[in-house]
């Protein structure tokens, strides 16, 4: 029993020791040759490209719930002038790069997390290293910096799709005037703001990818295995982008911290 | 697009001495080990592998016949002793060494492991791009080269899970000897087979020892497979070599363990 509460209590640290393992080790063979820049074009597309529909989508309805909610309880002490400047300052420094983040998670953490453990478990991996060729540099490199680049980018455009929904609910269904959604929200928003957020998006992008990386990488147990990898791979993702963002938030604030 | 590439494992593979080549041995075993905890999985191995014959390990399930394959690869490193290939010990080496080294071997896996993002092709051409400076041209006529004396030219457009199990154990014999390795591990290399594909893929053995003079080491434990194969066979009991030697020795080998697993795989010289 002790034992086992032991293991329990340890196992964050056991993972985070891993984590931080994979990362040192993947950032030693980013920097040896060879470079293969078409691995990383490869992984951009797939976790870029190919998420932009799903981080537009979601992007237009959590402008337009923010409006609704924010227009009707501003209006009860006429402070509804102010919905576009708290929406700009929430999206582009909160909700933009947690909700790319968590899009991210869903649709390319748990595919990389799967691909790389049906690799490991199908002798895939092994196979990379008796051609001489290192797994962490082939694999994991390419995807790690593709995060790290391409979730700001989303956030960019969670942003940016993000406003115009809360812009369209507001101004065309609430009876807002334009004028001042827009004007209250140049008015509150600058660099700094949109900075914040993609400073914080691309530590989630890193964060997010290193952990699909390291689930699927040392998934084991055949399809079964894989299965419970990419559960705690969305699972460990979705905890860490929220931790993160209270760490990062304090650490640009500072103050927070005890 | 490989930016700065220096072929570091073409530059540090050696050329090899005439002494070298003229010894019979090609890998010298001594005294391996490997335990995972508390359990100790090989033990004190010592085994040789001729050049140029195929070479079979047998043994029960659970007799550490995988483990021995993985520390012949360096997929894992031994806890302790010897693995001496052509005159460096292959047990110590690390970093650039070793990935230079590995080139000697050639692996075909039990499921074949084939890259399942990738075609035929490509799964050939692979090693020829990560290590070699050959043009896209020079890659084409040595991977269809390849793919055509193995009989599955056909097949370079096609995804490996598109082929049956014998096609592309095919692909991956092809894929481990493109760089024209010394060595090709196969790791039981006809279970779960047809007979027939059995056959098939005992044929495609003798030929890769027959047309390009390979040095194959098999981990099997189908004797029917086996005894049409084998010019040498080793049997691993508890991981332990408790018997070496020609095929015909070993199948009258009078150790009580590998007496017991001829007995019962129902086989005999005749």
């Amino acid at each position: 029993m002790g034992e086992w509460v032991g293991k329990l209590l340890l196992a964050p640290f056991v993972e985070l020791g891993a984590l931080f393992r994979l990362l040192f080790e993947a950032l030693f063979w980013a920097v040896r040759p060879p470079y293969r820049g078409r691995l990383f074009v490869d992984s951009m597309e797939f976790i870029g490209v190919g998420s932009i529909f799903l981080v537009a989508l979601t992007a237009v309805f959590v402008g337009g719930v923010l409006s609704l909610q924010l227009v009707d309880g501003f209006r009860d002490f006429g402070a509804e002038s102010q919905t576009g400047a708290v929406i700009g300052l929430g999206l582009t420094r909160e909700i933009g790069p947690v909700f790319a983040a968590l899009m991210v998670t869903s649709r390319a953490g748990s595919a990389m997390t799967t691909e790389l453990g049906s690799m490991r478990v199908t002798n895939q991996i092994d196979a990379l290293v008796t051609m001489a060729v290192n797994p962490v540099q082939y694999l994991v490199v390419p995807r790690l910096f593709a995060g790290v680049v391409m979730v700001p980018i989303l956030t960019m455009l969670f942003n940016i799709v993000g406003m115009f929904g809360a812009w369209f609910v507001a101004c065309n269904l609430l009876g807002l005037d334009p004028g001042i959604f827009l004007d209250r929200m140049r008015w509150l928003v600058d660099w700094d703001d949109v900075a914040q957020g993609l400073v914080k998006a691309m530590v989630f992008g890193l964060a997010i990818t290193l952990i699909a990386c390291r689930q699927g990488f040392f998934a084991e147990g055949g399809a079964a295995g894989v299965g419970r990898a990419t559960n705690r791979s969305v699972v460990h993702s979705a905890i860490a982008i929220l931790m993160l963002d209270y760490i990062v938030t304090s650490l640009i604030l500072g103050q927070g911290f005890f | 697009m490989k930016l700065f590439r220096r072929n570091a494992i073409e530059l540090a593979r050696p050329s090899l001495s005439e002494e070298i080549l003229s010894d019979p041995v090609h890998v010298r075993i001594r005294n391996l080990n490997k335990s995972y905890g508390d359990h100790r999985v090989l033990q004190d191995i010592c085994l040789d592998v001729y050049r140029g014959k195929t070479n079979v390990v047998i043994g029960p399930s659970g007799s550490g016949k995988t483990v021995l394959m993985r520390q012949l690869v360096r997929l894992e490193k031994p806890d302790s002793g010897e693995l001496w290939v052509d005159g460096v010990d292959f047990a110590k080496l690390e970093g650039l060494q070793l990935e230079a080294k590995r080139r000697t071997f050639g692996m075909v896996f039990q499921m074949s492991a084939l890259f399942d993002s990738m075609t035929v092709y490509d799964n050939v051409a692979f090693p020829l791009r990560e290590h070699t400076t050959l043009s896209r041209l020079q890659i084409r006529e040595r991977v269809m080269e390849r793919l055509a004396s193995l009989e599955i030219a056909d097949a370079a457009p096609k995804m490996p899970a598109h082929l049956s199990g014998g096609m592309q154990k095919r692909v991956a014999v092809a894929r481990a000897m493109i760089l024209e390795s010394e060595i090709l591990i196969y790791d039981e290399p006809t279970t779960g087979l047809d007979p027939i594909t059995t056959q098939t893929v005992d044929d495609l053995i003798t030929e890769a020892e027959e047309k390009f003079g390979v040095t194959s080491i098999v981990i099997s434990h189908d004797m029917a497979s086996v005894l049409r194969i084998a010019d040498r066979l080793s049997f691993l009991h508890h991981g332990t070599v408790v018997a070496s030697g020609e095929r015909e020795e070993l199948l009258r080998s009078e150790h009580p363990a590998t007496k017991d697993f001829v007995r019962a795989s129902r086989v005999s010289l005749d």
